[in-house]
């Protein structure tokens, strides 16, 4: 009964959200809209009882994505008016287009069924908790696909470094290297200074 | 175990994956109302792998999930890159007026 009833609060409250994602005349409230779909969909996991997944989806979505979508709304300058004039005209063919795919998963949806035989067979944990049986599966079975996935996020930052880095020209650099390679008979002179005399900058004779 | 049948969940990502779709319809000239789109798909598709896994007393789907949850996490930090390279480089992140690649 009480799942069933945060069911439909997360699954509610998810849909509003993402309709709003779509909808929201603010990309900044877009992204926020974002956010919250994540959070609902993080307590949908959680009522699954896939907690791993759930905690990822908030540390991964809401911590890191949702965070570099703001960064990037707030640094660009988005000009709003024409993007709504763009809404309207494209709502027709988009809403045409919705509505049977949404007809067609719901269909595919309703028509499911599983085989008693599939249900009865218990999970797979050994009695363990979800994040420790992920976690035995995926350094076990599924080590190479994880290791991919890992190069993925590698391949992924050294692209994103590389399309954002940018050198600029006449800007003065600390040079390491160079600063470091510096020896002291290099930049130093040692003088004797006679009283009275003071030293001048000829060199010595 | 759970009490909710798995075709309300079914229901619920349809759903989601549709509005996602219209996103990429409508908002054809805001790249980043596109790229939010595309999250929100993979979300679905993430909680209909969830539920089958739940549903099945399977663990792989949920493996599979955090795949995919990396690729779009990948797929975000690209697309981001792009559009700010783009919009340093032209001052305007219009979708439409992007056709330098063509032939």
């Amino acid at each position: 009964m009480i799942s069933s009833l945060l069911f439909y609060l997360f699954a509610g409250v998810l849909l509003a959200s993402a309709t709003m994602v779509v909808a929201a005349r603010n990309p900044v409230h877009a992204v926020l809209f974002l956010i919250l779909c994540f959070f609902n969909a993080a307590g949908l996991f959680l009522l699954m009882g896939a907690e791993f997944l759930a905690f990822i989806l908030m540390i991964v979505y809401v911590g890191a994505v949702a965070v570099l979508f703001l960064f990037v709304v707030m640094m660009l300058d988005i000009n709003l008016r024409r993007m709504r004039q763009e809404f309207k005209r494209h709502l027709p063919l988009g809403g045409a287009v919705a509505l049977i795919l949404a007809a067609q998963l719901v269909l595919l949806a309703m028509a499911w069924k599983t085989d008693p035989k599939a249900l009865s067979v218990p999970m797979a944990t050994n009695g363990l908790d979800n994040t420790r049986a992920l976690g035995g599966l995926l350094y076990t079975q599924y080590f190479y696909p994880f290791q991919v996935s890992g190069f993925i996020l590698l391949v992924a930052m050294v692209g994103a470094i590389t399309l954002t880095l940018r050198t600029r020209k006449g800007v003065l650099r600390q040079n390491v290297t160079r600063q470091l390679d510096r020896s002291v008979a290099e930049v130093l002179e040692i003088h004797k200074v006679p009283i009275g005399q003071g030293i001048s900058d000829d060199p010595k004779p | 175990m759970l009490t909710i049948p798995l075709s309300s969940f079914l229901t619920l990502s349809a759903l989601l994956f549709t509005l996602g779709a219209v996103g990429l319809f409508v908002a054809r000239k805001n790249i980043l109302t596109i790229l939010m789109s595309i999250e929100l798909m993979l979300l679905a598709v993430n909680i209909n792998f969830v539920a089958f896994s739940v549903h099945q007393h399977n663990l792989t789907g949920q493996v599979f999930a955090m795949i995919v949850l990396t690729v779009a996490a990948a797929e975000a930090a690209i697309g981001l890159a792009i559009l700010t390279t783009y919009f340093r480089n032209r001052g305007t992140i219009a979708v439409d007026d992007i056709a330098q690649m063509k032939g």
